[in-house]
């Protein structure tokens, strides 16, 4: 696929009925980067993805893939929700999930291509999870969940990768994994955007940050972002939190 | 016992309603599938006690009665979206609301013009499957046909958009025509089903087989077959129950197809209920 030069985000604003979730929201995303959407709970991350990917309506603002609308190029696009909000209990298998990645490449009417089966198989390797092709997901541990879905959205061959929280309740081997394949794909010149609540170690693994809290409270590289000030705004005091991560990224 | 079997195909009403017992058997367990994995249990029994008014008019106005059904089963989850969407009621509390006024509304039509019809309320409300007619046949197979080729046709994109509605909306499926549609497939099964087991026994048909296979398998078409599979043998032991014992065929059918849920529970490999306790003391007297 093409060269990718950037998405950009201007003045998103969100409303729940009386709920207002994000307030004019501007910034830019650049391929090459793993770039991480952190804030506190309820601040508007999932929000903000869920409106940029057109799966709940705005009021106000405009999101922009190489300057033409993103949401009239979707095939272009991988989304992996928040775990919890999939149902694990459904009746499928590892295998089944990763291939819903080529449902809309594959086409109406037509069954999967050979190209496509390859496809699969080859994300359920990246991810180490191809001896568990048979598993009905109930059967996976949570971080085994989060890979199969990786799988799924590498499966899409998209150019833009937007993760919900990938790391929730996930172990180490799962975070590394994940993490690599973050970095692959943004030397390979995609676009990767992962909300992230934590504030952890894990942190450093991105390029560059957004932090949010309703409003924009800082973008940029992660070291421009992770000003006390900034913090400060955003988590409103948790004093804890900012302390922390001066020493992780001194 | 062979003639046990072919004695009652030499009547011709029995035939017919063989038929369409196994073609209910089939399509409901197929569509019952996609209700039982999407939590949508109570939506089948919301449309189908809907069906009912839908009914009446029909037969007051003398046009067919599955066009009847049809739109009354539409127009009630057109009021539940309605009411859902545009306050703060959650959508099991409109189908609550909905499904019953529908319900009375059939009732009461039914009464009022069931002495001068020589019509009977207990045939819509529990089947009347020994009073099928041959064009009832064919309308049941036309609907069966479209039903199946809906779902073969489909299966992918309706595995993806049960499963996940928010990834399949974000890769640009059209999730409203494929929420659409399963309605009106929801809908049709149902309308097809009323003749065999009336308004309110449908939903056991629509969710029994499936969640007796969903026990024994793990994926969606594996569920759909041997949901198939226990459909069918429910209806035609319930169609013999009838026959032999005098017994009104939906209540028949819907206790064989209970009794193999019940085997499922208590035995299924993997999750039943007398199998895992078997398995505990194995392990404790291996161990
Ligand atoms: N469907 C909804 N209806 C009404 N309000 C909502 C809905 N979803 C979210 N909100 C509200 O919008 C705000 C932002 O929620 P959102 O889920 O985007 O936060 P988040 O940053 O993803 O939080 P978390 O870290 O807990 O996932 C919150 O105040 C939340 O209560
Ligand atoms: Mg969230």
């Amino acid at each position: 696929m093409g060269n990718l030069n950037s998405l950009a985000v201007e003045n998103l604003s969100v409303s729940y009925r009386q709920v207002e979730a994000l307030r004019n929201v501007s910034f830019q995303v650049l391929p090459h980067r793993v770039t991480g959407i952190i804030g506190p709970n309820g601040a508007g991350k999932s929000t903000m993805m869920k409106a940029m990917l057109g799966l709940i309506p705005y009021q106000f603002g405009s999101i922009l893939l190489d300057n033409q609308p993103l949401i009239k190029q979707k095939s272009r696009i991988a989304y992996v929700p928040q775990r919890s909000q999939i149902d694990w209990t459904y009746p499928a298998t590892v295998w089944d999930v990763v291939m819903m990645g080529r449902v809309k490449k594959t086409g109406w009417l037509l069954p999967f291509s050979k190209m496509s089966r390859l496809t699969v198989k080859k994300a359920l390797e990246k991810v180490q999870m191809s001896d568990f092709c048979h598993r009905p997901i109930g059967e996976l541990s949570g971080g085994q969940q989060q890979r199969v879905f990786l799988a799924r959205s590498l499966a899409q061959s998209a150019d833009i990768f937007f993760f919900d929280e990938p790391f929730a309740g996930v172990d180490q081997k799962t975070e590394t994994i994940i993490f690599n394949i973050f970095r692959e794909l943004a030397q390979e010149g995609k676009i990767v955007l992962v909300v992230n609540h934590d504030l952890g170690e894990s942190i450093n693994n991105f390029d560059n940050l957004i932090l949010v809290n309703k409003n924009l409270i800082a973008s940029g590289t992660k070291e421009e972002v992770l000003q006390e000030e900034n913090l400060y705004n955003a988590y409103s005091g948790k004093v804890s939190f900012f302390s922390q991560n001066q020493k992780l990224i001194a | 016992m062979l003639k046990i079997l072919i004695e009652p195909l030499q009547y011709e009403f029995m035939q017919r309603s063989l038929i369409i017992a196994i073609i209910v058997g089939i399509i409901c367990a197929v569509v019952g599938s996609y209700l039982m994995v999407q939590r949508l249990a109570l939506l089948g029994d919301a449309i189908s006690h809907s069906v009912l008014p839908g009914l009446a008019i029909a037969f007051i106005l003398d046009i067919n009665i599955f066009i009847g059904a049809f739109v009354a089963g539409l127009i009630s989850t057109l009021c539940i979206n309605i009411i859902r969407n545009n306050s703060k009621i959650k959508e099991d509390a409109a189908m609550g609301i909905v499904f019953s006024a529908f319900f009375a509304l059939g009732i009461t039509l039914i009464t009022v013009v069931q002495k001068e019809n020589k019509i009977d309320l207990n045939h819509f409300l529990f089947g009347n499957i020994l009073g099928v007619s041959l064009s009832d046949v064919k309308d049941t197979i036309i609907i069966a046909i479209f039903v199946l080729l809906i779902v073969f046709l489909f299966y992918k994109e309706l595995l993806f958009y049960t499963f996940d509605k928010l990834g399949a909306k974000s890769v640009g499926l059209p999730v409203n025509l494929l929420d659409t549609g399963l309605m009106i497939l929801i809908g049709l099964t149902i309308v097809a089903s009323l003749k065999a087991v009336g308004v309110i026994l449908v939903l056991s048909l629509l969710i029994t087989p499936a969640c007796t296979a969903y026990l024994l398998v793990n994926r969606l078409h594996e569920v759909m077959i041997l949901g198939v599979f226990f459909g069918v043998i429910s209806s035609i032991s319930g169609m013999y129950l009838s026959y032999y014992f005098n017994l009104p065929s939906g209540p028949a059918i819907v206790l064989v197809a209970t009794l193999l849920f019940i085997f499922s529970f208590l035995f299924s490999p993997n999750h039943g209920l007398i199998t895992g306790f078997l398995k505990l003391k194995y392990n404790q007297i291996k161990s």
